[in-house]
C-alpha cells in the first residue's frame, strides 16, 4: 500500500469488526440484518451500539438465523435499499442458498465474512474454509490483510457492488484481524458519504401493456416483477452465461472505484488485483492471501539480506480471478510457492493454487508451483516456518519428483 | 533506555481480571501518543478463572508481525496465583536477557526472583497491585494498576496518554479511580535489576 495526498483523517484504535462496524456506519446504509457468531460479534455489537444511541440512521433487523440475516438483506436490497450482513464459518455455511440466489438476481449485498474454520469440530479460529468454499456462488471476494483495508474494502465494496450489480464479500482473518486493536485511520463521515453516494437503481422499460414507462428495477407494489422466477432449460443457461460475463465486467469496475478511493484517502492497493513485493529479480515467489502476507513480506526482507532472491505476492480479489495478470506477473518466475489456509478434500491442493496452476499452464513460460496448505484452524504460521518454505522453494527449482502439495507446520 | 524499534508485550492473568482490557488501554495509549500498536488476547474464548494471556506490539513505523508473541521484551503476570513454580516456565518463556518481568506480588523483587529462581538477565519488578486495585478502585482489577508498574519500569509512554487510555475504556468515576491506582503503583513499584543489563 502506498500513501498519497488525501484530506485529513483521524487515527484511532479499532480492531478488524470495529473498523467494519465504522465503514457501515458512514456509508449510508439503510438495512442491516445480521446475526452474531463468533469471531465476527463485534460488528453486530458495535452497529447495534451505532443503531441504538442513534449515530446513524438505518434499519437493524433481528433474526433467527443466518439464512434469514442474507435472506431479509437480499430482499431489502431488492427494494433498493443499501443491505449489509456479516457472518462467519458455519453461518455462512447456513446462507448456502441464498448467497446463489443473491448473486444470481445481480443484487448488490455487502457482507463481511470474517474467516474461521468450518466444523466439525468446532474450531473458532482462522482460515479460509469458510469463504472459499463459497467462492462459486457468484459474490465478488475481497481478501484483507488488516484492520484498515478491512475498513477500506468495505467502503469500497458498497460502490463495487452496486456498480457491477454483484454481491460482494469483504473477508478478514477471524481474531488476527477481528480481534486485535491497531491503528486504523478513519476518513470524515461526509467525505465517506460523498464517496459511496446515495445506491442508484438502474432503470428498466416496463412492457408495452403497462404503457412502456421506464421504472427503477426492484420490488415496488405499483409495479410488481418478481425476481428469480422458474427458468428451466429454455433460457437458465443464457443467464448463467451472463452472470459469468457480469463477474468478468466487474474487473474495470473494481479497480476504477479503487483508483477513487486512493484519491481521497491516500490509501492506494495498486494495482488492486495482486500485489507484489520485492519481485523485480526474484527467482521464487510465494503468493497467499491476507493477514499472512505480512509476515511473509518481513521473512522476504531477512531473506534479501542473507542475498536470497525471494519475494512475495498478495492475492487481494480472488473472484473474479485474476488469471490474465497471475499469467503477466508470474510467469516469469523459476518457481512460485502457493500459500492456501484451507483444503479442497481430494482435489491436487488447496483452492489458491489450484487456480494459479491452471492459470499458469497456459503461459508460454511456465514456473515450477508448489503449494502449501497451513493454518488450519488458526494455527499460527510463525516466520520460521515461512523461511522453512522459501528455503526449500529455492532449492525444489526443477527437482524432479518433489511433492507438489505439502502441508506447513501440521504433525506428521 | 535502548529500546530494539520494536517493543514486545505478553500479559498473563486469569479470565476476569481484565489483561485483554490493559493491553487494550495501553495501545490505544500508544496510538494516541502517535506510535503504532497492537493489542490482541491469546485467540479464543475467554473462561472467568482460566489463565488467559494477551498481547502488545507498539512500534514507531507500521508493525508487520501477527499472532502470538514468542519472545517478549516485557512480561505482565497480573494475577498472584500463578507466580507458581510450575508457571514458571509458561511466564518466562521466550523473555529475551535484559527483558522485564513485573508481577502483581506482595513479595519484594529479590525474593520473588529467589523463590521462583528467575534468571539474573531479566529486571524483576513487583507490587502488590492487588491491594492497591481493591483500596482505589473497589474491585480487585489490578490490570491498570500493573500499567503503573510498567511505566515505573520502562517509562515507555508519557503518563497522561495512559490517563487517556484509561478514561477511554471507563469513562467517568470508574477511569478517574483506576488513573489513582496506576499513580499509586507508579511510586510503590519496587524493582530489582538484571545482574549484568543487557538492552534490550
Amino acid at each position: 500500500m502506498t500513501v498519497q495526498k488525501s484530506v485529513s483523517q483521524t487515527m484511532m484504535a479499532l480492531n478488524g469488526d470495529e473498523a467494519v462496524a465504522w465503514a457501515v456506519k458512514q456509508s449510508n446504509v439503510d438495512v442491516v440484518a445480521a446475526y452474531p457468531i463468533t469471531p465476527q460479534t463485534i460488528i453486530v455489537e458495535r452497529i447495534s451500539e451505532f443503531v441504538h444511541n442513534g449515530e446513524v440512521d438505518l434499519e437493524f433487523i433481528k433474526v433467527e438465523s443466518e439464512h434469514s440475516a442474507l435472506s431479509a438483506s437480499w430482499g431489502a436490497a431488492l427494494a433498493g435499499a443499501r443491505a449489509f450482513t456479516a457472518t462467519a464459518a458455519n453461518g455462512l455455511a447456513l446462507m448456502w442458498e441464498i448467497l446463489y440466489i443473491t448473486a444470481s438476481t445481480r443484487t448488490p449485498v455487502v457482507m463481511a465474512v470474517v474467516n474461521r474454520a468450518l466444523s466439525a469440530p468446532i474450531n473458532i479460529h482462522n482460515d479460509h474454509s469458510d469463504s472459499m468454499g463459497a467462492r462459486d456462488s457468484g459474490w465478488i471476494q475481497l481478501y484483507s490483510e488488516d484492520a484498515q483495508e478491512a475498513y477500506d474494502n468495505t467502503i469500497m465494496a458498497f460502490r463495487i457492488a452496486e456498480e457491477a450489480m454483484l454481491p460482494v464479500m469483504v473477508t478478514l482473518d477471524g481474531f488476527t484481524i477481528s480481534h486485535t486493536l491497531q491503528n486504523v485511520s478513519v476518513l470524515p463521515d461526509e467525505v465517506v458519504s460523498s464517496f459511496v453516494g446515495v445506491r442508484k437503481i438502474p432503470r428498466v422499460k416496463l412492457p408495452s401493456i403497462h404503457g412502456d414507462k421506464e421504472v427503477p428495477l426492484m420490488l415496488n407494489p405499483k409495479y410488481p416483477v418478481t425476481f428469480g422466477p422458474l427458468d428451466l432449460f429454455d433460457y437458465y443457461f443464457e443467464h448463467k452465461v451472463q452472470q459469468n460475463e457480469a463477474m468478468k465486467a466487474s474487473v474495470p469496475i473494481i479497480e476504477r472505484v479503487h483508483r477513487e478511493f486512493a484519491e481521497i484517502s491516500g490509501r492506494s492497493y495498486e494495482p488492486v488485483h495482486m500485489i507484489p513485493y520485492r519481485t523485480e529479480d526474484a527467482d521464487v515467489v510465494l503468493l497467499g492471501l491476507s493477514s499472512t502476507m505480512s509476515v511473509v513480506r518481513k521473512v522476504v526482507d531477512e531473506l534479501r539480506e542473507e542475498g536470497k532472491k525471494v519475494g512475495a505476492v498478495r492475492l487481494r480479489v480472488f473472484r473474479p480471478f485474476p488469471a490474465d495478470m497471475i499469467r503477466r506477473e508470474l510467469s516469469g518466475f523459476s518457481t512460485v510457492g502457493v500459500l492456501d489456509r484451507s483444503l479442497s478434500f481430494g482435489a491436487e491442493g488447496g483452492p489458491v493454487f489450484v487456480e494459479v496452476r491452471s492459470a499458469l499452464y497456459s503461459s508460454s513460460s511456465k514456473p515450477a508451483v508448489y503449494n502449501y496448505v497451513y493454518g488450519l484452524g488458526g494455527r499460527d504460521l510463525p516466520p520460521k516456518l515461512i523461511k522453512k518454505a522459501f528455503n526449500e522453494l529455492l532449492e525444489a527449482r526443477g527437482e524432479p519428483g518433489r511433492p507438489v502439495v505439502k502441508y506447513l507446520g501440521v504433525r506428521e | 533506555m535502548g529500546w530494539s524499534p520494536l517493543i514486545e508485550i505478553r500479559w498473563h492473568g486469569r479470565g476476569g481480571q481484565g489483561v485483554w482490557s490493559g493491553s487494550a488501554v495501553l495501545a490505544y495509549s500508544a496510538i494516541k501518543a502517535g506510535k503504532y500498536a497492537q493489542s490482541f488476547p491469546q485467540f479464543g474464548p475467554e473462561r472467568i478463572g482460566g489463565p488467559v494471556t494477551a498481547f502488545n506490539r507498539i512500534d514507531d513505523k507500521p508493525i508487520v508481525d501477527r499472532g502470538p508473541i514468542y519472545e517478549p521484551d516485557i512480561v505482565i503476570v497480573i494475577d498472584p496465583s500463578l507466580l507458581k513454580q510450575r508457571y514458571v516456565p509458561q511466564l518466562l518463556s521466550g523473555l529475551k536477557k535484559g527483558g522485564y518481568f513485573l508481577a502483581n506480588s506482595e513479595k519484594s523483587p529479590s525474593e520473588l526472583r529467589e523463590e521462583l529462581k528467575l534468571p539474573e538477565e531479566v529486571h524483576v519488578w513487583t507490587v502488590d497491585a492487588t491491594t492497591i486495585a481493591l483500596e482505589e478502585i473497589g474491585r480487585a482489577s489490578p490490570n491498570t494498576t500493573m500499567l503503573g508498574v510498567l511505566l515505573a519500569a520502562t517509562n515507555l509512554l508519557p503518563v497522561e496518554y495512559l490517563e487517556q487510555g484509561i478514561l477511554w475504556r471507563w469513562p467517568g468515576t470508574v477511569g478517574e479511580r483506576n488513573i489513582n491506582a496506576l499513580k499509586r503503583a507508579m511510586r510503590e513499584a519496587r524493582s530489582d535489576p538484571a545482574k549484568e543489563v543487557v538492552s534490550v
